[in-house]
């Protein structure tokens, strides 16, 4: 008999699980609570680590969707039921019996705002890293708010990550790179522009990361070791930025025409719901918390709950999509036990 | 008979408690400063020690402010203090009486009902007497079960947690719960063989004793009452009931003017040791509220202070919010011990900020705005400050927009006074160079500092009274719009600077005012956990007390959280939740009615997320 699988969240991490676990043959249901699949990925332009359009990776992904698998938008999971061994799904518009879940629900990002000595929401040439992406689909490059071009661009990397002040104090692992890939690309649109990188540390661990910050150096973006402490709004609405060279140990002072803040990943509030409704407990940075952190990385403590993708933590797109195969393994072995 | 061996522990504690006391007394009068001294002298023959009189009978025997906080918990208080007072009063009379006024040894009063069973030669007094004598007996029994409720049960009484003693305090407690059950158990068996009890004696004797009572068992009693005397007088001095004489000799030298200094001195021994560790300080501490215990309240720190030296965490956890010495039933000025005790080290030196210097200002405005390096954290509440300042045509300088240099005040909070005090100069020199007649800041930690320690000679408001200020001279005007606003108070603001109605009745022009038991107005606001007077608690502590204080003043009418403090609005903004704090400057912006003269907002924004969305017209001031 076919089991039915409910994926929770559209995102790739859903997207590449349901593929599979159809491949697999079980019947598959997705539910997501936007209008379309792609989740955050769908809001970039390129993509680390080779600049590739972003869209190129959700149009793959979408055309592997088979007519067999169930998709539901604009269904928000707002509670789950648990009897016996099965599960009863229940969103916006729709109530729905499965054997085992997926949760691939992601991650929110981290409000800007609340990190108020930065100016977000205050000054107007103090963006995200979100908002640049959105700027790159739209123009192809930053501009200020009254429509010009900057000349003098900083990145501020761990805005809301490594900070004990905002509670989390994990690292984001993605924004690093993230910012040396958009100041690539800033650089490449605007190439007489001088682009700064106030960073802690720089985490570059992945395949290919380290070249990319090899070639930011010798495209002349400039990176200096040291946190952000606070920002002003000085003439013209450019921005004033202190920070401490901690390498030369000098206090520095400098004004430039757009700051870019690298948000971090946060946990998903709308995660903590369905993780209470599943008797889960969220770990201690508030993500889905995986069962054994070498051997069942896919796993959740409740039997036939599994959980992949971003709302495990931050994560890269490859690594999405291995949660995500590892995860379609593991949900086929539990259905053909059960 | 006038004597019996009985009386001796009795009568050697009372000696003892004397001696010991008298020479205490004389210790710290004769530490006092010479100022001190001459203040008592000048004070002594005035209607100060009228005064100081009054209120000792008011707080040491009524305690007139612990039934203000608790009635339970006063009439605990009063019922032992003043019962045991008018007994010692009544029962004076008594024996003076009966012996037509001869001079009886201390011991005869209290041990009367021994020494004489025939009451004939008080005549008709005699009714009177016993009457009251019991009466008051009943009245310290019903105080004293009340404390019995509040150790085992205090939550009854609505106190969450009593003080936990040291070993001294329990010998010291135990042998007072003793004295009077004792006291009711002797002249029970009084009653009982001599017929010399009124309602509640004879009702003791008759009802409950006379099967078993023999004049040895009755003896026995006796002695058992005067050693409970005895033990509770040497104890005494040694353990938290030090309090009652203390207090005493404190409520004296306060109504003479003597006060806590910049360094420990003589009163603060004797501020200490009036303390009575009543623990009304604990509830009151949002350190209690977290689950992690401590001993960092006042009760303990005192206790701390008085026997030996406060821990680091005793001294470096408190929040400095002051809460504790406005429920201090005795007023000990809590926070000013604090500060000075943390004042043994300096970790900086003076010389140690050499290198900043006052900057220059070339635009001399009116009125000079100070944001402070807080303010500089939260550059939304910079902003809309001055664009109420803009739209009211103020004439200002914003004098430490290059960035500000600390006013000094969470340096002299941690004691570090030699820095602290460099600092005042710099910023002293900024001030008074920038020419402005008026000073604004909008940070209630600078305003204080800038109030109690800068001499200016100019006058200082913070910017909530500054806009209402404005507000009032009809230069600027606000749309209600029925926003339901919940105000935070800032501790520096509301017990600080007793800056409570001001920040309120700006509000009130901009929305309702939506209130809570915990947020009535007064100076028991809460604290945001954020103060820098603390250098101890971890980022997560800090964050429950700032979730213990938003569920207080909370309710679920609320849309807005109003606070008048930029370290309040970032402490209470890092709790999880879900709702917005703002600055009083940002809600009044939002309220604005936009003057005229005003040009259309022409700039085009971008898609940018903000959580702050100011109607055109304002966005064209901000934008100015
Ligand atoms: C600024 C930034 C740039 C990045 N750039 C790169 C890059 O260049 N290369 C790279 O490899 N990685 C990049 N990443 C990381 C990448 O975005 C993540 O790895 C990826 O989004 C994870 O996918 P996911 O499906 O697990 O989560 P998400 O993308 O968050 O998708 C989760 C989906 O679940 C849905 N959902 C959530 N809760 C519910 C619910 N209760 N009911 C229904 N639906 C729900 C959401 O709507 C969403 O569609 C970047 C991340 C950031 C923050
Ligand atoms: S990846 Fe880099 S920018 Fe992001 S949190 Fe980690 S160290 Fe900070
Ligand atoms: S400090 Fe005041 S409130 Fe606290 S225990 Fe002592 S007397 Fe009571
Ligand atoms: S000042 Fe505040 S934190 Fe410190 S002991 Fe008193 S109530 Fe507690």
């Amino acid at each position: 008999m076919r089991k039915t699988v409910a994926i929770i969240g559209g995102g790739i991490t859903g997207m590449e699980a349901a593929i599979q676990i159809n491949k697999l043959g079980h019947t598959v249901h997705v539910f997501e609570k936007d209008e379309k699949l792609g989740g955050h990925v769908a809001q970039w332009d390129h993509v680390f680590p080779n600049q590739r359009k972003a869209r190129e990776i959700i149009n793959e992904l979408t055309c592997q969707i088979s007519e067999e698998i169930n998709i539901h938008l604009s269904s928000f999971v707002e509670k789950i039921s648990q009897i016996d061994d099965s599960f009863v799904i229940k969103s916006d518009n729709n109530e729905l019996k499965a054997d085992a879940i997926v949760l691939a629900s992601g991650f929110e990002l981290f409000s800007a705002s609340k990190k108020e000595e930065y100016g977000y929401g205050i000054f107007e040439n103090v963006i995200t890293s979100v908002d640049l992406e959105r700027m790159f689909v739209e123009k192809g490059h930053p501009f200020m708010r009254n429509g010009e071009i900057p000349q003098r661009i900083a990145f501020i990397h761990c805005v809301g990550s490594r900070d004990e002040k905002v509670k989390r104090t994990y690292c984001s692992k993605v924004c690093c790179i993230t910012a040396v890939k958009q100041a690539i690309e800033v650089k490449e649109s605007i190439p007489e522009a001088s682009v700064y990188n106030l960073y802690m540390d720089l985490r570059m661990f992945g395949p290919g990361y380290e070249d990319m910050y090899q070639k930011a150096q010798q495209k002349g973006i400039t990176f200096i070791r040291g946190r952000l402490s606070e920002a002003s709004e000085v003439e013209n609405n450019r921005i004033l930025i202190k920070t401490e060279d901690t390498l030369s140990s000098r206090p520095i002072k400098m004004t430039v025409d757009l700051i870019v803040l690298m948000i971090g990943i946060s946990p998903s509030l709308a995660n903590n719901q369905i993780l209470s409704d599943l008797k889960l407990e969220p770990n201690k940075d508030g993500f889905a918390e995986i069962a054994d952190d070498h051997l069942s990385p896919t796993h959740s403590k409740v039997k036939g709950v599994f959980i992949a993708g971003a709302c495990t933590g931050p994560c890269s797109i490859t690594d999405a999509i291995n949660a995500s195969r590892s995860a379609s393994v593991e949900v086929h072995h539990y259905l053909n036990q059960v | 008979m006038r004597y019996h061996p009985f009386v001796l522990p009795f009568s050697f504690g009372l000696a003892f408690l004397l001696i010991y006391t008298s020479i205490i007394w004389i210790r710290w009068i004769n530490r006092l400063s010479e100022n001190d001294k001459q203040l008592l002298r000048k004070n002594l023959f005035s209607f100060n020690t009228l005064a100081a009189i009054r209120e000792v009978f008011m707080e040491s025997l009524m305690h007139r402010k612990i039934f203000r906080k608790n009635v339970f918990l006063g009439f605990m208080h009063m019922s032992l203090a003043f019962g045991w007072f008018m007994l010692i009063l009544i029962g004076n009379l008594e024996s003076r009486t009966y012996t037509a006024g001869r001079i009886n040894p201390p011991y005869f009063p209290i041990f009367f009902k021994f020494f004489r069973h025939d009451l004939a030669p008080l005549k008709k007094l005699e009714a009177y007497f016993g009457f009251w004598m019991d009466f008051f007996l009943l009245i310290v029994l019903l105080g004293l079960s009340l404390a019995f409720i509040k150790r085992a049960h205090s939550k009854v009484l609505g106190i969450k947690r009593t003080t936990k003693h040291i070993i001294i305090d329990k010998i010291a407690l135990t042998s007072l719960w003793f004295i009077f059950p004792l006291r009711l158990l002797a002249e029970g068996f009084s009653a009982a063989l001599y017929k010399t009890g009124n309602f509640l004696t004879s009702f003791m004797g008759d009802e409950i004793l006379s099967g078993i009572a023999s004049p040895t068992l009755y003896l026995q009693a006796w002695w058992a009452y005067s050693i409970a005397l005895g033990i509770f007088f040497i104890t005494l001095p040694f353990s938290r009931y030090m309090h009652i004489p203390t207090e005493i000799l404190l409520i004296f030298l306060r109504r003479y003017g003597v006060k806590e200094k910049e360094q420990h001195s003589s009163f603060t021994k004797i501020e200490i040791n009036a303390c009575s560790r009543c623990g009304i300080c604990i509830d009151a501490c949002p350190i209690t509220a977290l689950p992690e215990s401590s001993e960092t309240q006042s009760a303990y720190f005192l206790r701390e202070m008085r026997y030996d030296k406060p821990t680091n965490n005793q001294n470096e956890s408190c929040l400095l919010c002051m809460r504790c010495e406005e429920a201090c039933p005795v007023g000990i000025e809590i926070t000013r011990i604090r500060e000075n005790e943390r004042k043994e080290y300096q970790l900086f030196a003076s010389e140690s900020y050499n290198y900043l210097t006052s900057p220059k200002n070339a635009a001399k405005g009116k009125v000079a705005f100070f944001a402070g390096c807080m303010g500089h954290l939260t550059p939304g509440v910079i902003k809309a400050t001055l664009a109420l300042f803009k739209a009211a045509n103020v004439n200002y300088t914003f004098i430490d927009e290059e960035g500000s240099i600390c006013c000094g005040r969470p340096l002299m909070q941690n004691g570090q006074t030699d820095a602290g005090i460099s600092l005042r100069q710099i910023n002293k020199d900024l001030i008074l160079n920038s020419g402005a007649e008026i000073l604004v800041s909008s940070c209630p930690i600078c305003t204080r500092e800038f109030i109690e320690h800068y001499v200016l000679g100019i006058p200082v408001f913070h910017h909530s009274q500054y806009i209402l200020e404005l507000a009032m001279s009809k230069k600027l005007s606000f749309r209600n719009n029925s926003t339901k606003i919940v105000y935070h108070d800032p501790c520096e603001l509301s017990r600080g600077l007793n800056i409570i109605e001001e920040p309120r009745q700006l509000l009130r022009l901009a929305g309702e005012l939506i209130h809570s038991p915990e947020n009535s107005g007064k100076q028991q606001s809460l604290c945001c956990g954020g103060s820098l007077g603390n250098t101890n608690l971890s980022a997560n502590q800090r964050k429950s007390i700032a979730e213990n204080t938003l569920s207080g003043i909370l309710s679920d009418k609320a849309d807005i959280v109003a606070t008048a403090c930029p370290l309040c609005k970032k402490s209470l903004a890092c709790s999880n939740k879900n709702i917005e704090i703002l600055d009083i400057a940002q809600i009044m912006l939002e309220a604005l009615i936009a003057p005229k003269f005003i040009p259309e907002n022409t700039v085009e924004s971008t898609k940018m997320e903000s959580n702050l969305t100011y109607s055109p017209e304002i966005n064209s001031i901000i934008s100015e």
